[in-house]
């Protein structure tokens, strides 16, 4: 059976152009950026030569405004703790909000045991900040502002370019979480105004396992990985060569690639949610109407559960995901929708397809089709949907 | 993650469904936790001669349901009375440890349809003194 991949949101295929880039540095390149002699100058030259593409493609001003890290999740790691600890004389307070990443939360979780105090900014029903809300939370004692650029469930663009003006007025410091933007949608950090900016190689159909932080010249930041004079003394460990140049040449291809794929994405999208919405009752879009990734669909199927519809779509091929607490690890189903304001048993029930470049219309099709059975054949069985059916007919 | 047992009771679920003419219900779980099992009873000459369920929950929790009712089904309400939450398990072959509490609940709505059934029943008339 042909699987149709939906979940581009956790993770991408990587681009054969990329994989053709890397290869070399896993064999001939194989040196040590660090070596003096042929080998490892040729390596070194390597990711200075993706260093530079990289800080051209986000706006930066200066190469030594990207740091290569190991992960997405790393790279806001090193912004907050990193920001934290190296302006903790200047203040203790940072902001951010409830629907973020837990790489970001668990790291505020964290250093509030360490004597920083975090707030978290509620979200609207569609999962926006409100930029007034930063003003308001903002104090004499605010160092940092941690505000994703899109949320990776539900999709929601927040107005960052809006409140950077706000931060930036105040003299504090804004990091975004651009890990989803990254790739499918124009991202400049000049642009956006921000100090700091995480993204991540494998949600661009780059490679696992390597990922960007870039901190605006200025930017102080305290290490997390002691042990060596990489990545401008802020990352010891001898670098990921192939996966930098495969970030590289990925984050290049998606440049590339973006007026093109943007509409054909957004296009798509809006077909997919629409058909929902025309063959099945009960259902609930999560997230914003048009402040949106190309790309996502999160819709909760009222009187069902998220895991279940899973199962049943990997069954006939399709990948997909949820925010139900079965599908997470948790007994609580995704913090983003119950910050959002949805039921727990709507929470339960909801579904996230994330389309990715190589999709088709076709593919859409047939999986409306399934989901169409799936969700008819989950409700038969549901008590919930008889009760419901029950108060109808009253 | 689930084994070929759960995921067959999952796909092929036996004995979906009401029961018109129940002689008792019984519901465990809660729509918070993402987990609700309605089970259906009918008792005839003191035997499980019919049941069903229903199930909002994930594939663990539509498999317990599913497995269950073919476990009791015919047996005397002494014997299916023994059921537990753990014998629902092992007979699918497992669950994984996250699913063995919040989604594993099918006997404890089974125990409460009984308890219902022999709540309705009509009592014996009293002995004559």
């Amino acid at each position: 059976m042909e699987r149709i991949y939906l979940d581009h949101a956790a993770t991408t295929p990587v681009d054969p152009r990329v994989v053709e880039a890397m290869l070399p540095y896993f064999t001939a390149n194989f040196g040590n950026p660090s070596s003096i002699y042929q080998e490892g100058r040729a390596a070194k030259k390597a990711i200075e030569e993706s260093r530079e593409k990289v800080a051209e493609i986000l706006g930066a001003a200066d190469t030594r405004e990207i740091i290569f890290t190991g992960s997405g999740s790393e790279a806001d790691n090193l912004a907050i703790t990193g920001v934290a600890w190296a302006y903790r004389k200047k203040g203790n307070h940072i902001i951010t909000s409830a629907i973020e990443h837990p790489a970001v939360l668990e790291t505020c979780k964290e250093l509030e045991k360490h004597g920083f105090a975090v707030t978290y900014l509620p979200v609207d029903e569609y999962g926006l900040v409100a930029p007034e809300a930063v003003r308001d939370a903002i104090t004499d004692r605010t160092i940092l502002v941690s505000l994703m650029h899109a949320n990776n469930e539900v999709g929601t663009i927040q107005p960052i370019a809006e409140i950077s003006k706000i931060v930036r007025a105040k003299g504090v410091l804004l990091h975004t979480d651009a890990v989803q933007t990254a790739g499918s949608i124009p991202l400049q950090a000049d642009e956006l105004g921000v100090d700091l900016l995480s993204l991540s190689a494998h949600k661009f159909y780059g490679p696992k396992g390597v990922g960007v932080l870039y901190a605006k010249k200025g930017t102080r930041l305290h290490r997390l990985i002691h042990g060596g004079a990489q990545e401008g003394r802020l990352r010891a460990g001898t670098e990921n060569v192939a996966g930098i140049v495969g970030l590289a040449k990925a984050l290049e291809l998606a440049a590339a690639g973006l007026e093109e794929t943007v509409p054909r994405l957004a296009e798509l999208r809006d077909y997919f949610i629409n058909k929902i919405f025309s063959r099945i009752d009960h259902v609930k879009l999560n997230g914003h109407p048009t402040r949106r990734l190309p790309g996502n669909i999160n819709v909760s199927f009222e009187f069902v559960e998220g895991e279940s519809i899973l199962l049943n779509l990997d069954l006939e091929g399709i990948a997909a995901s949820s925010g139900s607490a079965c599908t997470s690890g948790a007994l609580e189903p995704s913090h983003v929708l119950l910050a959002m304001g949805l039921p727990h048993e709507t929470a339960h029930g909801s579904v996230r397809f994330t389309i990715g470049k190589d999709n088709t219309k076709e593919q859409l099709d047939y999986v409306l089709g399934v989901l169409e059975e799936t969700i008819a054949r989950l409700r038969a069985i549901s008590p919930l949907y008889r009760e419901q059916r029950g108060r109808k007919e009253k | 993650m689930y084994t070929e047992a759960v995921m067959d009771h999952f796909y092929n679920p036996r004995n979906a469904g009401e029961l018109a003419d129940a002689d008792g219900v019984g519901e465990a779980g809660n729509p918070v936790c993402g987990d609700i099992m309605k089970i259906y009873v009918k008792i005839e000459d003191d035997r499980i001669a019919d049941i069903s369920f229903q199930t909002f929950g994930c594939g663990a929790a539509i498999a317990t349901s599913s497995i269950l009712t073919e476990l009791v089904k015919g047996k005397t309400v002494a014997e299916a009375e023994k059921i537990t939450n753990r014998a629902v398990a092992e007979a699918l072959g497992g669950l994984p440890p996250q699913k063995m509490h919040c989604s594993n609940l099918a006997a404890d709505a089974f125990h409460k349809a009984l308890e219902a059934y022999r709540q309705n029943r009509p009592k014996p008339a009293p002995a004559a003194e």
